[in-house]
């Protein structure tokens, strides 16, 4: 995934009951067939549309900036207020889709040169083609619910995360490596549950998780994984062990950053792509550095952090169900199944409370829960596309 | 290779018969053109020597857009420059890595003057040593034969020589050069991101053989390295495929694995003056390694790529990744490929070109000017043990100065760069490429007298 969340991204776009995604794939065929292609071109001070209507149903709008700036369009309701479906960003002699489900109305277009203004707007209509659109009411009230629950939940484990790593570095700092080490994966576990939002903090995550060989030259090695070496640094070569004093001060840097995230994370708020973004980006982090064991190199707790990544892709599609049981419900039971799979897979490697060591794995384990990962998340790649189209 | 080399074969108990081209040292050269060549008569004695990268004979595939038919030319061996840098990229690749097993200061400069003469004789087409079937039947072939009625294939052999050859491991002066060596050449910085295989990684020697027929690639390299047998090691080597740059404008610009355009704004040939300042060392550059004067310095990274994750990604990100489109490789600021990209231009979000976009990060303008001659190669090693595809881009780049032109840039790109979450380097070396060698001279000679 590229940007975990992209949380500071000011402009969030408002997703209404008639919602849009935008596509830039190649310029499909246009056709006479009637599918339901506009094409559009923007200059700096026009916006000509191949037609100023069309049929109910999948509406594409190929987008073509014949101007000199950069440009964005429109589909807005009827008083051009709440907005249908946008494309942004496109670059002069670039052609970019939105991609909307409309249904029978009047709306209004909009192309914006230079993104500024109201842009330069004009009606149109969408005709009744007979074609069933979904404008259920209750959508935007699954959309907020969902975001709501995701932001409570979010919250949660940013709760927990503080707690867990409280009572882990305090054992730490004591010298009582038995409980310390006991607690280590399980003190993690909200934070990898939540870690596409955690990591969306750049100067944090460094800070935090920073593993070894990601390390830039002269940069200093704080946080989990600095400490996850020290209790067990049987694959080190020539280790020595921190001192008192450094124990203390990885730990309680450790805490305050723990502690600072969790104050920066109760202002947050999720949109339904983000959520869903979110999802895919922790099966992909899965996939990169859990299935292969590169996560705990010193500890083998990496089963502790892919059941905790798991655990929050899932609670987000979980989350998103309604809204995607009404948009695409067989991406839900597709996804439901593969989840569950892949959780069979992952309950076959309990140990006690907890996880066997990634080492007692062999290898055709390793591979079966590489393929159940593969398994979700290629289906999960298509799950914001779905909850906002 | 490196099988057959442990083995004790009754080839090591007859050096002087198994190896000819170790034999030939101190004789004059055979006469050229006195074997059947492989090409015929295209390849022949009329060899325009002099002439550094020059078509000798032929042109269809070097100058056709996709560089993918017939093999018909070949590239002059000698000249002031080794041919292989600003050559047209051929679609194919075979590089090795060698260690040095000898103490022996007359043996690598015999091998080296061996691995001229027979690389010499390959990019025209002929034989590594006298033949693979006129021998005589109680002796191995001196070629090793797979090449036979292939053309030349338009064939570039280039040697490079690491840091491991001036000072070993323990600091020791290992050939009496070790006051020679480059200042410039170092093992590279560890990089963030960078998880080296040390079996993929480092050597003393390096040779890139590269053509637009694999057999050809691969046959060179096996006759060299055959040749090196006892003076030299196989340390690892890497085939590639589909050029991921071009190096000439007579070439369209190809993709890498991501699916994107990949060298577009390359240091290309036709550039004489961007070649000069940013690829060729010039006299001065390093008073203590004059030697390397009108040569290079060549980075090779195996760069692994997360094929399946990134093939997950949204078209909008992975263009954002990158900063160009994916169709026609436009900046995302606008207009066709080789449109300057505008990294000020404004977008909802910021920049229309992301300020962690890879074209962002790594160009020129962003890096005080710095530019690369980049030569990497696409590479798939089959699966991984996860049923991944073992994929990615070899990156070979020459370079006037590492410690000005790759070593920040891709400092910068573990820092900064989108892309990079998508990639992982597991191979990584440097080497000093000497120029080209003159009638009558051996690869490197300048550094041995």
């Amino acid at each position: 995934m590229r940007l975990p969340l992209p949380l500071l991204a000011a402009t969030l776009v408002a997703l209404p009951a008639l919602a849009a995604c935008t596509q830039n794939a190649a310029s499909e065929t246009t056709g006479s067939s009637g599918d339901g292609t506009v094409t559009v071109s923007s200059t700096d001070d026009a916006c000509r549309l191949s037609s100023t209507e069309a049929p109910s149903g999948r509406l594409t709008f190929e987008v073509t900036n014949d101007g000199s700036q950069v440009t964005e369009f429109y589909l807005l309701d009827q008083d051009g207020k709440r907005i249908v479906g946008e494309v942004e960003n496109i670059g002069p002699q670039l052609t970019r889709q939105l991609v909307v489900q409309a249904a029978p109305g009047t709306y209004t277009t909009a192309c914006k040169p230079g993104m500024k203004g109201d842009g330069i707007r004009a009606d149109f209509t969408v005709t009744d083609s007979g074609t069933k659109v979904e404008t259920s009411a209750d959508e935007q009230a699954m959309v907020e619910e969902a975001q709501e629950d995701y932001r409570a939940w979010v919250q949660q484990q940013s709760d927990l995360l503080v707690q867990r790593t409280r009572a882990f570095v305090e054992a730490y700092e004591a010298g009582d490596d038995r409980t310390a080490k006991a607690l280590y994966p399980r003190a993690r576990t909200p934070w990898e549950r939540i870690e596409t939002v955690a990591e969306s903090f750049g100067d944090l995550d460094p800070r935090m998780d920073a593993r070894e060989v990601d390390l830039e030259p002269g940069q200093e090695w704080t946080g989990w994984h600095r400490l996850e070496k020290d209790l067990w640094p049987a694959r080190a070569e020539k280790y020595a062990s921190l001192t008192q004093q450094q124990r203390k001060q990885y730990a309680e840097g450790l805490l305050a950053n723990t502690v600072d995230l969790d104050k920066r994370i109760g202002g947050l708020t999720f949109t339904v792509d983000q959520i869903a973004n979110g999802s895919r980006g922790l099966l992909e982090e899965v996939a990169k550095s859990k299935v292969s064991g590169e996560e705990e190199y010193w500890s083998r707790t990496d089963l502790y952090d892919f059941q905790a990544n798991v655990d929050g892709a899932r609670k987000a599609l979980d989350v998103l169900t309604p809204l995607l049981r009404a948009r695409d419900p067989q991406l839900l039971t597709t996804l439901q199944h593969r989840f569950d799979a892949l959780q069979q897979l992952l309950d076959a490697q309990r140990s006690g409370d907890g996880f066997r060591s990634y080492d007692q794995l062999s290898q055709q384990q390793v591979h079966r829960l590489a393929d159940a990962v593969n398994a979700v998340a290629e289906p999960l790649s298509r799950l914001t596309a779905a909850v906002i189209s | 290779m490196q099988q057959r080399s442990g083995q004790q074969r009754p080839d090591q108990q007859r050096p002087d018969q198994q190896r000819p081209d170790l034999q030939r040292l101190e004789q004059p050269p055979a006469p050229r053109g006195a074997r059947v060549s492989r090409r015929g008569l295209i390849g022949g004695g009329a060899a325009a020597a002099g002439l550094a990268g020059a078509f000798v004979a032929g042109h269809a595939s070097a100058q056709s857009p996709s560089g993918t038919s017939a093999g018909t030319s070949s590239y002059a061996f000698r000249g002031a420059h080794q041919a292989g840098i600003v050559t047209p990229a051929q679609d194919r690749l075979h590089f090795a890595a060698f260690d040095v097993t000898t103490g022996s200061r007359a043996q690598l400069v015999a091998l080296l003057r061996a691995w001229t003469d027979a690389a010499e004789r390959m990019t025209r087409g002929l034989p590594a040593g006298g033949g693979a079937v006129e021998g005589a039947p109680d002796l191995p072939p001196d070629d090793t034969g797979e090449a036979i009625g292939l053309p030349a294939s338009g064939l570039t052999i280039t040697f490079g020589f690491g840091p491991g050859l001036f000072r070993d491991a323990h600091g020791r002066d290992r050939f009496g050069i070790a006051d020679r060596r480059p200042a410039a050449l170092a093992q590279l910085p560890h990089f963030p991101g960078d998880v080296l295989d040390e079996a993929r990684s480092y050597g003393d020697l390096c040779v890139q053989a590269c053509a637009d027929d694999p057999q050809v690639a691969v046959h060179a390299i096996r006759n060299l390295a055959r040749i090196g047998f006892g003076t030299v090691a196989v340390r690892w080597s890497q085939l590639g495929f589909g050029r991921t740059s071009t190096t000439s404008t007579s070439q369209s610009t190809p993709r890498n694995l991501f699916g994107f355009k990949d060298g577009t704004h390359n240091v290309k040939a036709e550039q004489a003056s961007a070649v000069d300042e940013h690829v060729w060392v010039a006299a001065g550059d390093d008073p203590a390694a004059e030697w390397l004067a009108g040569g290079s310095y060549l980075v090779a990274r195996r760069f692994d790529m997360a094929i399946e994750v990134w093939d997950r990604q949204t078209l909008g990100d992975q263009e954002d990744s990158i900063g160009r489109t994916k169709g026609t490789g436009a900046p995302l600021s606008g207009g066709g490929e080789f449109t300057r990209p505008d990294f000020t231009m404004a977008g909802s979000h910021g920049p229309v070109i992301p300020e962690d976009a890879h074209v962002s990060v790594v160009h020129p303008d962003h890096n005080g000017g710095a530019r690369m001659l980049r030569r990497g190669y696409n590479f798939v090693d089959g699966t991984d043990a996860l049923g991944g595809l073992n994929a990615g881009l070899f990156f070979l780049a020459y370079v006037r100065d590492p410690r000005t032109q790759f070593i920040p840039i891709q400092a910068k790109m573990a820092k900064a760069d989108a892309l990079m979450e998508y990639l992982q380097v597991t191979g990584s070396a440097l080497f000093a490429v000497p120029p080209g060698a003159g009638a009558g001279e051996h690869v490197g000679q300048a550094l041995f007298t």
